[in-house]
């Protein structure tokens, strides 16, 4: 999901309860595409605990317009495998009952 | 605007070392040293300073110092270039008459950590709820996050991001108080351990404990004070977000390119003006950054115009000629450090010392492109 101006349909990230730039537009939320393409990253060499082995921090531009920082995953974190400008698709990640984040993995058939 | 170079800086001090480390002082003994040594420097106490900005909380450092309660107070914190927008506010307050002796200092335990609070909010700040699951590890893993965009779209290389942190030790190498003196070459900085790709260790900053602190007045003033005024002709600031990944462009500063022009502009300078830059460098992307987004050089041009040595020790526009926080110092929030060199270089008293520097620009950063402050010094009174 991702929040957008109703009279522009200009989508914006992170979600707030006003349309940033101009309050006075009314926003709503909509069910974005959940596509995206690697716009730039870096392969953290020791990320914290809960991570296994260097992990890419990756900023993604989603087909809607914002950006947003993720990991890519079911993808090698080397940059042999990071491709800027690859065709992504949201793979999301149940945590626990509250949380699910927002992974991307490369996207399948294009 | 203000008045082009209606306001000095009198006193200036640094407490930086080579083994990076001041073990017997805790963060606010180093703020109090810097002020204390920079009072001493412009020939005045604690009593005849009226206006206080640090980071952190200026009330502490007021009455640790003694001073009789100030009529400016400024606790701006918008990362390591705060300092540049303290001296900013302090021009704009001595003008409009809000106080007329102006201590800007900076003290920061960051290789020994005493009497230091932690960075980081919880887990409900933004941050951490749109960056921090990431995997993300401190600005390491953050600050560099934009730059392969930045490759990408202008053919900037690993080697030109080497040879950054090759000039700037070449610089440090004339600096006694430099902590990494020893000379490199790219095949160095490329053979160095791997942060986080295309990071390696050797164009990251280093950390160490230091101090810094400016005595500001105005012009009229300043031949009261046994100092050479090091007169301030512009500055700029700006802010852009708190987010890495919520830049506009990720090739460009949005901060940078308010903060550097408005500070020419107001000057009254060109690039063509400036015999002396520093450029804050928490890591070798920002130098590159910063060249290009100040209108140094053309889009792309940044990378090449280091790696021909136009930085370096006798190049063109020589920049970060103390060595920069790649091999100088750096404490966390280096831009005090960048405003003492900036001093020191119009000052003509610098360990590299540049010959006849007229105008020297000092810019900052501050959080992982979140903010930006610019001065413009100069030995004369326009």
């Amino acid at each position: 999901m991702l929040q957008r101006s109703k009279k522009s349909g200009q989508a914006y990230f992170p979600p707030r309860p006003f349309f940033p730039g101009d309050p006075s537009q009314e926003v709503e939320w909509f069910q974005a595409s959940g596509k995206a393409t690697l716009l730039s990253y870096v392969i953290n060499n020791r990320p914290p605990p809960g991570f296994e082995g260097p992990v890419g921090l990756c900023v993604v531009k989603l087909a809607e317009g914002p950006t947003m920082l993720t990991n890519i995953t079911d993808c090698e974190q080397t940059p042999e495998a990071l491709i800027l400008d690859m065709a992504l698709e949201l793979a999301p990640h149940t945590v626990n009952e509250e949380v699910t984040l927002p992974l991307f993995r490369p996207a399948k058939g294009g | 605007m203000p008045t082009r170079g209606g306001t000095a800086v009198v006193g200036a001090a640094e407490m930086v070392n080579a083994s990076g480390r001041i073990p017997e002082l805790s963060q606010l003994g180093l703020q109090a040293g810097a002020a204390i040594a920079a009072m001493k420097d412009a020939g005045i106490g604690p009593k005849d300073v009226d206006g206080i900005a640090c980071v952190g909380n200026p009330a502490e450092v007021a009455w640790y110092l003694g001073m009789d309660p100030p009529s400016y107070v400024d606790g701006t914190s918008v990362g390591g270039c705060s300092f540049m927008l303290h001296v900013r506010h302090a021009v704009a307050a001595i003008e409009a008459g809000l106080a007329k002796t102006i201590l800007v200092t900076h003290g920061e335990s960051g290789k020994s950590q005493l009497g230091r609070a932690g960075f980081g909010g919880g887990r409900q700040t933004m941050n951490a709820q749109y960056e921090g699951w990431t995997g993300v590890t401190g600005p390491p893993s953050m600050f560099t996050i934009p730059v392969k965009r930045y490759m990408k779209e202008t053919g900037t290389t690993e080697e030109h991001l080497a040879a950054v942190a090759v000039a700037q030790r070449e610089w440090a190498g004339k600096n006694p108080n430099a902590v990494m003196k020893d000379p490199i070459t790219v095949d160095d900085v490329l053979n160095s351990r791997m942060i986080a790709y295309p990071f390696r260790l050797l164009m990251c900053c280093l950390v160490t404990d230091g101090a810094g602190a400016l005595i500001i007045t105005s012009a009229d003033r300043a031949k009261d004070f046994p100092t050479k005024p090091v007169y301030i002709l512009g500055t700029g600031e700006s802010v852009e977000t708190p987010m890495v990944s919520q830049m506009k462009d990720l090739t460009r500063s949005g901060a940078f390119r308010v903060a550097g022009p408005r500070a020419m502009s107001d000057a009254g300078i060109t690039h063509k003006d400036v015999n002396h830059l520093m450029i804050y460098d928490a890591f070798a992307h920002l130098p590159i950054y910063g060249l290009e987004d100040l209108g140094f050089v053309g889009r792309g041009e940044a990378g090449p115009f280091i790696a021909a040595g136009n930085t370096r020790p006798g190049g063109k526009l020589p920049l970060n000629t103390n060595g920069g926080g790649l091999s100088y110092t750096h404490s966390g929030m280096y831009g005090m450090y960048a405003l003492q060199e900036s001093v020191r270089q119009v000052r003509g008293t610098a360990a590299a010392q540049v010959p006849d520097v007229k105008v020297a620009v000092s810019h900052g950063v501050g959080g992982m492109f979140m903010a930006s402050g610019t001065i413009v010094f100069s030995n004369e009174r326009p």
